[in-house]
């Protein structure tokens, strides 16, 4: 026999409820859902965010990432053979370099439509012929050997330094370095690999069907050596012949203040010098921004979400309990006689009012946390359950009990003993 | 043999009030009728007393039942309870004055369903806030006393008509009442069942408790040591059973 009074009441209630298991079962799973939903939903929302944050991070927050892009009209021109040209150019590199006041780095990044060959096994990863500052500005780390120098860069030395997976495609048990891979008509000698990072939606413009398995990269120099500046696509009956001077120019910003300065500056540049829309501003600063703001709006619309739930929960809560009071009235009227005060009885609906609550809450709890794992089991996404999430789920069920059994509870405490005890 | 035989002689005079009743009146507001449930009643219920009160339906006998058992309250005069006056409690003393001091035995058993014998039995001490040490070894003994020993794990829907309200009688006990109010605690019950269920009562009046029986059925109204008749709100009469309990 228990003698705390709350646990005893706690007991009551359990045992109210267990006498009618199918109703408080169906009525806990108003509140089940809707916390499963809301557990669920943070997780996801922030794995998403989080994801998207860190690929923006990785363009790096105090850069601006200019990129050529082909003009739409050229593409629809229906001619065998011809060269476009279009794009950055050397010229717009230099004028950054020289009249930017905000930058650190300018870094070139020529991206080549190159075979990349070991033994037996060719890939196609993106080519990028860029200089030494690439990796300063870009900030990736290198996994083992080095990364180019400017040595590499005035000597015109094939050297590659390799990407993660083209590392692992081509070298699947032992270490590339000092290694020749072949890239095109000659040999490279790998000096390097690269950290691998979650690959970037927006990044990965390699060739039109072509498989983009990682990167690899290469000097600048040696790269315009070897490869020049056309490129050849060669298409069901057609060549595609491009020429573009440089791929993408990557502005590193010495401050996050100047970046905005710096994007707009950017941008009235390229607008005086290029007739033709060939090319896009990317800031990932203003990205980031961006994506803060989606998911302060996300969070909002979450709250809403999670709000009409478990207010429709509550409500179906507090209905059953008003229909537990009604048929419990006799109930409530002997124990009036029996000495029970208003209190009592407050505390007798209540209770299990969150108990009903509660208990769904945990169920929904316990939903809304395998969702995610679901998810990230059949998706490439990694949902992130935060420690607020579940607490403040629980924290929730019990408001939401609370609130919503203190009407029925305050209509049971003051039903009048003598009509209580004739109801039938 | 009663052990206030020898006692009551004397102690007629000087007899402890449990219940008394000066100038008790009940009025309803009915629409615009007033409905005068109980006009004036003045009576006054001893230590030890055995009394059926009686009455058709109408009489005021439910009215009476209610404001004894402090379920409701007078809406002129005043009703002492062991001497507390009732119209100055607040709706929490007046709780626990049901509490401490009646002991309710319904037509209809009353029990909580989701409970065990033992579990209803302790009820009302637990809303009395102290439940003390031994509580489980007395609602034992008082079980044993109504002779449901060893069903006090059951269930009420497991039990007879008559063991309900032998478990009812129990919890009615639990808190030593002043006063025990059993309202048609018969009424449920078949000739045999109502038998024995009187012989309980008889036995507990035996012992010292103050009962009142609020019955109709005139075999159970014999029982009783005096009778109460009610009529129109009124005290019809007062009468000695000459083949009550011996007392």
């Amino acid at each position: 026999m228990i003698k705390n009074p709350f646990l005893r009441t706690f007991q009551l209630g359990v045992k109210s409820l267990m006498l009618h298991k199918l109703r408080s079962g169906l009525t806990t799973l108003g509140m089940l859902f809707g916390v499963a939903s809301v557990v669920a939903m943070l997780a996801i929302g922030e794995g998403a965010s989080k994801e998207a944050q860190e690929q923006i991070k990785q363009l790096g927050s105090n850069n601006i990432i200019l990129r050529s892009i082909k003009p739409t009209e050229e593409a629809v021109s229906n001619q065998s053979t011809r060269v476009s040209v279009y794009g950055l150019t050397d010229d717009d590199f230099d004028r950054i370099e020289d009249t930017f006041p905000w930058i650190d780095d300018v870094v070139p990044v020529r991206v080549l439509q190159q075979e990349v060959r070991f033994g037996d096994t060719a890939l196609n990863p993106r080519v990028l012929a860029t200089t030494a500052k690439y990796q300063e500005v870009t900030g990736r780390p290198v996994l083992e050997g080095r990364f180019l120098t400017t040595l590499d860069e005035e000597s015109v030395s094939n050297v590659v330094v390799l990407g993660y997976e083209v590392s692992r495609a081509l070298f699947p048990f032992r270490s590339p370095i000092n290694e020749r891979v072949k890239i095109g008509p000659d040999y490279f000698l790998v000096i390097g690999v690269l950290l691998p990072r979650v690959p970037i939606g927006e990044a990965n413009q390699g060739a039109p069907g072509a498989e983009v398995t990682g990167e690899v990269i290469i000097p600048m120099s040696t790269g315009r050596k070897w490869f020049g500046d056309m490129q050849v696509k060669i298409r069901a009956g057609s060549r595609d012949m491009e020429q573009v001077d440089l791929h993408e120019i990557i502005v590193g910003v010495d401050r996050s203040e100047n970046v905005p300065a710096a994007a707009a500056a950017a941008r009235e540049m390229l607008g005086l010098t290029h007739r033709e829309n060939d090319y896009e501003i990317v800031v990932p600063l203003e990205l980031l921004l961006r994506e803060q703001e989606t998911k302060r709006i996300f969070k909002i619309v979450l709250a809403s979400i999670a709000g009409i739930s478990l207010l429709v929960g509550g409500i179906g809560i507090m209905n059953v309990m008003l229909a537990t009071v009604t048929e419990r009235t006799r109930e409530i009227g002997v124990r009036r006689a029996l000495g029970a005060k208003k209190k009592h009885i407050v505390m007798q609906f209540l209770v299990e009012t969150v108990v009903l609550s509660v208990g769904g809450g945990v169920l929904g709890i316990a939903l809304g946390l395998a969702i995610p794992e679901v998810v990230a089991y059949y998706t490439d996404m990694a949902p992130v359950v935060t420690p607020a999430a579940p607490i403040l789920a629980f924290g929730i069920s019990v408001g939401t009990g609370l609130l919503f059994g203190m009407y029925p509870a305050w209509r049971a405490a003051n039903m009048d003993p003598v009509e209580a005890l004739r109801h039938e | 043999m009663d052990p206030f035989a020898s006692t009551s002689a004397v102690a007629t005079e000087t007899a402890r009030a449990v219940a008394e009743l000066k100038n008790v009146e009940r009025v309803y507001q009915m629409g615009n009728n007033q409905v005068r449930a109980l006009d004036d009643v003045t009576c006054r219920f001893n230590q030890g007393d055995y009394w059926a009160i009686m009455g058709s339906s109408g009489s005021g006998k439910s009215t009476m039942l209610n404001l004894l058992g402090c379920i409701d309250r007078p809406t002129g005069g005043e009703y002492y309870v062991s001497g507390t006056p009732v119209s100055s409690l607040n709706d929490d003393e007046l709780s626990e004055l049901r509490g401490r001091h009646i002991g309710f035995i319904f037509q209809s058993f009353n029990l909580i369903p989701q409970l065990n014998v033992l579990e209803n039995i302790l009820v009302p001490r637990f809303y009395l806030g102290e439940p003390g040490d031994n509580l489980e070894d007395k609602a034992m003994a008082i079980a044993e006393r109504v002779g449901l020993g060893s069903r006090v794990d059951h269930k009420p829907r497991e039990l007879s008509g008559g063991q309900q309200q032998r478990v009812a009688i129990a919890r009615a006990l639990i808190n030593d009442p002043s006063l025990l109010l059993a309202d048609e605690a018969t009424g449920n019950l078949d000739t045999q069942t109502t038998a024995e269920i009187l012989e309980l009562f008889d036995e507990l009046h035996a012992d010292g408790m103050t009962i009142l029986l609020v019955t109709h059925e005139n075999e159970v109204g014999e029982r009783a040591e005096q009778v109460m008749r009610l009529k129109d709100g009124n005290i019809e009469s007062l009468t000695r059973n000459r083949h009550g309990a011996a007392r």
